[in-house]
């Protein structure tokens, strides 16, 4: 089967080629990830540049090291280009409405206690119409793990201004910059009661893994923030045209600070971009201090 | 009411508040999860819920508001539990949202609305009907719905069970649409024995991990059994437009026609499994008085005083109200001068009246618009004028 191009015929394409030869690499397969990934789902959305591969790379990566029983790992989304997350992980996966996917995560996890709850979303999904939720999750302290990727802007429908975009950011809904303050998601999980908050850039990536794999293994609401290119959306606007560009960025503006104060960690269209592991403390979690008070209360 | 046995049925006779035994209902339905969002009237709910669940092994969790209060439903209904939430007007608004999903994915649940006056907070403490349209129409896009309407506690508690079992049947969130005149009122109650209740079990698949699709259903079904979260299947749900697999198919309408009109169908299709109604005094009448809830309770005295008069006057009482019961209706105007619909709104379900009734008889509202129930004699008015008795004004 051929494919036409342009009056040109390729009489069969690369991997096709590949496929005949049988050139099937013998210790991974066809991808290494490919047994966590809904491969008949390839290929995904996402744009040349994105950071998003990188991504979800780190947290199944993260996930394969943690043991944890696949059978009993879910994935919960919202919606987005980092919302699509949830329809490419071979796991247990929902996609819900826009902004809704901890309180989703947060039934599922109350429903079955013996499921690890993973929410895979974007920030202006997380925090912007997702706020209430994200906050009260975190002061619950609710056994459930938050992966946000922060692009800071909403990619998906062709890059408009959100609560995480920054002061002057140039986005399709802030023409002339923004002006409106925005959110600080590591800052804002802290100040609400997370128990672990790290942020890391895809550059970063062992680290990420690393943190992600923490964050996994956490008793509690962990947030793990990803600063992540969006050449389409934001890049392009902030003389960013590449993915690799803003990669560029993140190597000469990123600032390893573990233990930063959060509220020291805000993050501008120029200046130091901290990341780094922010918090890592005990608490009991939202269903360790209900079965506490209920054994006290309901004891004869 | 301390006994807890027979896995929280407390099977007896009591004095009990609507919105109490719609607690108690769930419980014997196996509802084993409540998310919800304290508003009057339904508070009752969550409060008797949060009391009652954590000592028959259930969940109450109240959540930061009614959008998050739907979705940990729904959450909790992937995670293979029977759940509930229960609101007013103003969380019914925010739970539109998410009741959509609810009606996508596919998501046994149900959502009980203890109606107030609306519109916006309108009037908190005080009855209404006046989410009838909501209930059928309330969220974005076509879809089909269950809803019941209950006119006492002992049938709210009722109902309750056979929402939890319609939800399970055609795996689609129900709503039980009572009122606050219902909701707060105390009367006797019956809870049967935990044998005389029929539960519906979730359906599960049978194939295999690698064989089952979460949206396929078989030819003669019109839903696919369940897998939930931890079965060991890796299942994907999206409130996207999706395929047999689960997966979005939002290219073109090759997907969203055959699942749009099953999602439809599966309820508008089994209306003779889904629709109860009950009818008093119909057989001889020469007037038909249509109406839910506790506007058909009130309606009962002005039947009486129109019977006193010599009029033949019967009930049609919508026990579901969605999916409507045209046929029933559609039959019942070809043999009555006149019907005759109060409700606690201006003038909702009396539409699907006169549409149902398709001209054969005159239909007559007795509207209101909330915050109390209906003056007997504009009921026994409309009555008479549907007679062709002449009213004095």
């Amino acid at each position: 089967m051929g494919i036409e191009m342009q009056g040109y015929r390729l009489d069969k394409t690369m991997e096709q080629h590949e496929e005949a030869e049988g050139w099937v690499d013998e210790i991974h397969g066809t991808h290494p990830m490919d047994d966590l990934l809904r491969t008949d789902r390839l290929p995904h959305i996402w744009c040349p540049g994105c950071g998003l591969g990188t991504a979800l790379t780190c947290f199944l990566s993260a996930l394969r090291k943690s043991k944890f029983d696949l059978d009993k790992v879910v994935v919960v989304s919202g919606i987005g280009c980092t919302g699509r997350v949830a329809g490419y992980v071979r796991l247990d996966s929902f996609h819900t409405t826009h902004g809704r996917a901890i309180p989703f995560a947060t039934g599922l996890k109350l429903g079955n206690p013996a499921l690890k709850v993973v929410v895979f979303s974007g920030d202006g999904d997380l925090v912007t119409i997702g706020g209430n939720h994200f906050i009260h999750a975190a002061r619950r302290n609710m056994d459930i793990t938050v992966i946000c990727v922060n692009n800071f802007n909403y990619g998906m429908t062709g890059g408009q201004a959100g609560a995480t975009t920054p002061v002057g950011g140039v986005t399709s809904t802030s023409p002339y910059g923004n002006y409106e303050y925005p959110f600080n998601v590591s800052a804002l999980a802290a100040a609400s009661g997370a128990v672990y908050v790290a942020r890391w850039t895809v550059l970063h990536a062992r680290r990420l893994e690393r943190s992600i794999h923490e964050a996994l293994l956490k008793p509690g609401f962990s947030l793990v923030e990803i600063i992540s290119p969006c050449p389409t959306g934001f890049g392009r606007r902030h003389k960013q045209r590449e993915g690799l560009d803003t990669l560029h960025y993140y190597h000469e503006h990123g600032v390893i600070k573990h233990g930063a104060d959060p509220r020291e960690t805000d993050i501008g269209l120029s200046g130091a971009l901290v990341e780094g592991k922010f918090v890592d403390l005990d608490k009991p979690t939202f269903l360790e201090q209900r079965s506490r008070r209920l054994a006290q209360a309901l004891e004869k | 009411m301390s006994d807890k046995t027979h896995a929280g049925v407390l099977s007896g006779e009591f004095f009990m508040q609507g919105d109490i035994a719609c607690a108690e209902g769930a419980i014997c339905a196996g509802c084993r999860f409540f998310g919800g969002y304290p508003i009057t009237p339904a508070t009752e709910v969550a409060q008797w819920m949060s009391e009652r669940l954590p000592v028959v092994g259930g969940m109450y969790i109240q959540m930061e508001d009614e959008l998050a209060s739907m979705n940990a439903v729904l959450g909790a209904s992937w995670a293979g539990i029977k759940a509930m939430t229960a609101t007013s007007g103003p969380g019914f608004s925010l739970m539109m949202e998410n009741l959509g999903l609810g009606i996508m994915m596919e998501t046994p649940c149900v959502l009980v609305n203890v109606q107030r006056g609306g519109p916006s907070t309108g009037l908190p403490t005080l009855v209404g009907q006046g989410d009838m349209m909501q209930a059928r129409w309330g969220s974005h896009g076509d879809y089909a719905i269950i809803a019941l309407a209950p006119s006492s506690p002992q049938e709210i508690f009722d109902l309750t069970i056979d929402a939890f079992n319609l939800a399970e049947r055609y795996r689609t969130p129900v709503l039980v649409m009572t009122d606050a005149e219902v909701g707060h009122m105390t009367e006797k109650v019956v809870i049967p024995p935990p044998d005389e209740i029929e539960i519906v079990p979730r359906r599960k698949p049978t194939a295999p991990p690698g064989e089952y699709m979460p949206y396929y259903v078989a030819p003669g079904e019109w839903v696919a059994p369940m897998a939930v979260a931890g079965d060991g299947y890796r299942i994907h749900a999206t409130g996207l437009t999706h395929n047999e697999k689960g997966y979005p198919a939002t290219a073109d309408d090759s997907s969203q026609w055959p699942l749009i009109q099953r999602l439809i169908d599966k309820i508008e299709k089994n209306r003779d499994d889904i629709i109860v109604l009950e009818e008093n005094g119909l057989d001889d009448a020469e007037v038909a008085v249509i109406s839910y809830g506790i506007a058909a309770r009130t309606a009962i005295w002005p039947m009486q005083m129109a019977r006193a008069e010599g009029i033949r006057v019967g009930l049609l009482r919508l026990v579901t109200v969605w999916p409507f019961p045209d046929a029933a209706i559609y039959d019942l105007a070809g043999r009555v001068n006149g019907i005759v619909v109060p409700e606690i709104n201006m003038g909702q379900i009396v539409r699907e009246v006169q549409r149902a009734a398709a001209g054969r008889t005159q239909v007559i509202s007795v509207p209101h618009p909330g915050g109390g129930i209906h003056d007997p004699y504009k009921v026994l008015d409309a009555i008479r004028r549907a007679a062709g008795r002449k009213v004095e004004v």
